[in-house]
């Protein structure tokens, strides 16, 4: 617990005399040095900025882009957005869902998986999309994406 | 000073208020939801929207100021449609629950649904199914109640300082929460409940202790005793529908006896007990130069409060425990050991003003041998609710008087139950200890009333005692500030964690307004003017228990039932 906490203290250290409204700013420069935003973390920037952990978490989870856990060795990330939506996303998260056992913004227990899901990605014209560790999975069908997480464990196996 | 017209009528205004605070003034109804007196408008629910002549849309009263010459209609077609369309919506993902829920007939948003006439269902929404909470030992929560008005997020921060929870998530999936979601128990809430008396539906009520404590009434192997707080008997009317501001003492306490409870007491006993203990300690620190200035410990929302934000005040903590445990303390041992009673037997029930106080019957300091000295704590709306279950006509009763060894109360033990009753009744009774004279005006005016910061300085022989007074611990948190800051002139200070003390407490009847509030202030000093034992150093009662039990105020005995200590708490979230 400590370890995080002293992590954060040169990012904070970063905005003195910081007020309210660099709250989302801290957040982001945490969340991009620890891939999420812990517990510990949320405390410090509370006592740091003077404001009470239920503000803090209720800010973060204002905006989609906070993790609260971190992230898995694979992370998944299913687009939702209006032409994956189109093109059938919903089914295709349900699937990812149902096969990773866990919902969209948890890390699975084994730290194996943590899923994701995104307004859109960019690629509209490879809808439905999904992204694994960054790289672009395009035409996605609810068969193709459990192969991939296949991938994904036999990968793990064998190195 | 202008003008503007209501519903046709012209009606005057000083220009630089509201819609909705000149409709109330007018006697015009206008349904609100968010809205809370005394509070700047936050427009979260719509509910109070009304015709702006003028204008295309609605607008919200609640925070629509009035200009010149407006034109106002607060109940056309359009008005009362939009108006059941909010409703319609709120009850659209509302859990139909209403016959088991707790708030059955006494809820806000039921009373809408019902003013509203709402018959059908248009708008049929996803139930959410989201877990309740109840881990915390003083409040429940069941999101699904919620209609997120946010009253209780406002109360929590802007009242209490304490900012237990607040809006987390956004859009369809948006709670009110707890940081990280985790249990109220682990969290920094201070359990004063608050928050029930301003939300409008069951989304926060009492953790109930009621099954527990009807299964004992019924159990031929346990001695139940009750004991009631000086708050309850001046509000626990209201829960029969008599208007506030009636003490009905005896009626309780008879009605008390026919639910079962073997013995009655008053906590205003050991709130006399509390005198002789917490003035002596005062007395011996000014004597002594003990830490300064030192604070009450009665209200165990407070305790909490002060473990968490400001340890460095523990040591400035009354060591003494509250009137309830000091009771529950003396029930188990003395009462026990005269009665030839097995302690083990007995079930110590109180009722309480307080949701808190549910917290501070389980704290571990509270009790010996792994027993708690109070076993269960029920609410002022609970003991309404028994009484109902039993079907005692409380109001139709003779009236009864609490028993021995604790039968005797003085006023001063009463006042307890508003802001500032503690005070004046130490002030009384250390004025006696240290000069050993009466004062000779026992009224202390300057600490009465429903201001949030009183402060006095009063004379007592030739030390200039002074004194101040907190209720909410917003209020409270700026006092230490000041202290901490430097002030040195104050010697004692008392806090109670509700605004305006335990008649205002979170286990309180509830919609008990500001008026409500002052009847029931009032009831107590009626109290305090009609009866003659009015300091707490003459309660004959209290020093029998000292002769034959206790030994003296501080002593040995006192110091191993009446005194505790409190430690730093690591707030989880
Ligand atoms: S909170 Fe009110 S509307 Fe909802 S189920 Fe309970 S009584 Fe009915
Ligand atoms: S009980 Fe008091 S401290 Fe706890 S959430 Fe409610 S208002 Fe806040
Ligand atoms: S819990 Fe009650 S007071 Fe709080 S936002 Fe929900 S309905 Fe309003
Ligand atoms: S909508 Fe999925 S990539 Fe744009
Ligand atoms: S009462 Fe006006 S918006 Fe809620």
């Amino acid at each position: 617990m400590t370890t995080v906490t002293q992590d954060i203290q040169p990012i904070l250290k970063k905005y003195p005399n910081a007020r309210r409204d660099s709250l989302i700013t801290i957040l982001q420069e945490v969340q991009d040095a620890q891939g999420y935003v812990s517990k510990e973390s949320v405390i410090a920037i509370g006592q740091y900025l003077r404001l009470p952990a239920s503000k803090v978490f209720g800010v973060a989870t204002f905006y989609n882009q906070f993790r609260f856990h971190p992230t898995g060795r694979f992370h998944v990330q299913v687009c939702r957005g209006t032409a994956c939506h189109v093109k059938g996303s919903l089914s295709l998260l349900d699937t990812v869902k149902k096969d990773l056992k866990i919902l969209p913004g948890q890390t699975s227990r084994d730290r194996m998986f943590s899923l994701e899901v995104v307004a859109c990605l960019g690629a509209c014209g490879l809808s439905p999309v999904m992204c694994v560790n960054g790289e672009f999975f395009a035409r996605m069908t609810p068969t193709r994406a459990r192969k991939l997480l296949d991938g994904c464990r036999k990968e793990a196996v064998q190195s | 000073m202008f003008t503007i017209e209501v519903d046709s009528k012209t009606v005057e205004t000083n220009g630089s208020e509201t819609i909705l605070s000149v409709c109330k003034r007018e006697g015009v109804h206008v349904p609100t939801l968010c809205h809370m007196e005394g509070f700047p408008p936050s427009g979260a629910c719509r509910l109070c929207m009304v015709e702006l002549e003028g204008s295309s849309g609605l607008v919200p009263s609640c925070s629509f100021p009035v200009t010149k010459g407006m034109k106002i209609k607060t109940r056309s077609p359009k008005v009362l449609a939009a108006r059941r369309t909010i409703v319609e919506l709120l009850l659209s993902n509302h859990p139909d629950d209403c016959l088991y829920c707790s708030r059955n007939q006494r809820c806000d948003l039921q009373t809408l649904a019902a003013e509203f006439g709402v018959r059908e269902r248009h708008y049929i929404g996803k139930k959410n199914n989201r877990d309740m909470d109840v881990s915390s030992p003083s409040i429940v929560r069941d999101p699904d109640k919620c209609v997120l008005c946010g009253r209780c997020v406002r109360v929590c921060e802007e009242i209490q300082g304490v900012s237990a929870i607040d809006f987390i998530h956004r859009g369809p999936k948006a709670v009110v929460g707890t940081a990280f979601e985790t249990g109220l128990n682990v969290s920094s809430c201070i359990n004063c409940g608050q928050c029930i008396l301003v939300c409008p539906t069951a989304a926060l009520t009492e953790h109930s202790y009621l099954a527990e404590v009807v299964a004992a009434l019924s159990d031929p192997n346990k001695f139940v005793v009750v004991q009631h707080a000086p708050a309850v008997s001046v509000t626990i009317a209201e829960e029969f529908g008599i208007k506030p501001g009636k003490d009905a003492d005896g009626q309780m306490v008879a009605a008390l006896r026919k639910l079962g409870f073997k013995r009655v007491f008053d906590t205003s006993f050991t709130a006399d007990l509390t005198i002789m203990e917490e003035g002596s300690e005062l007395v011996k620190r000014i004597q002594s130069g003990g830490t300064l200035p030192m604070l009450t410990s009665c209200s165990p929302g407070w305790i909490k409060y002060v473990e968490q934000f400001y340890p460095d005040f523990i040591p400035n903590l009354s060591t003494c425990k509250s009137p309830q445990q000091m009771m529950g303390a003396v029930i188990k041992t003395f009462f026990a050991q005269r009665e030839g009673l097995d302690p083990s037997k007995i079930v110590s029930v109180s009722i309480m003003p307080c949701t808190a106080k549910k917290f501070e019957c389980a704290r571990e300091e509270m009790g010996r041998d792994y027993v708690q000295d109070v076993d269960y704590v029920l609410t002022t709306r609970e003991l309404g609710q028994l009484i109902r279950m039993f079907g005692v006509d409380m109001m139709e009763v003779e009236p009864d008087r609490a028993d021995t060894p604790f039968g005797m109360r003085s006023t001063a033990g009463k006042i307890f139950g508003a802001t500032g009753g503690v005070m004046e009744a130490a002030i009384r009774s250390a004025y006696f200890l240290l000069t050993g004279k009466e004062l000779k005006e026992l009224r202390v005016q300057e600490v009465r009333g429903l201001e949030g910061i009183k402060e006095a300085k009063i004379k007592i022989g030739d030390l200039e005692v002074g004194v101040a007074v907190a209720s909410s611990l917003k209020n409270a948190a700026q006092l230490l500030e000041s202290v901490r800051a430097g002030r040195k002139d104050i010697h004692f200070i008392e806090v109670m964690t509700c605004p305006g003390g335990c008649i205002a407490g979170g286990g309180q009847p509830l919609h008990g307004d500001q008026n409500a509030i002052k009847a029931r202030m009032q009831a107590l000093y009626q109290i305090d003017r009609d009866e003659t034992l009015r300091v707490s150093h003459k309660n004959e009662d209290v020093a029998r228990l000292y002769q034959e039990f206790l030994g003296a105020p501080l002593g040995e005995m006192s110091h191993k039932l009446l005194h505790t200590h409190y430690h730093k708490r690591e707030v989880l979230v």
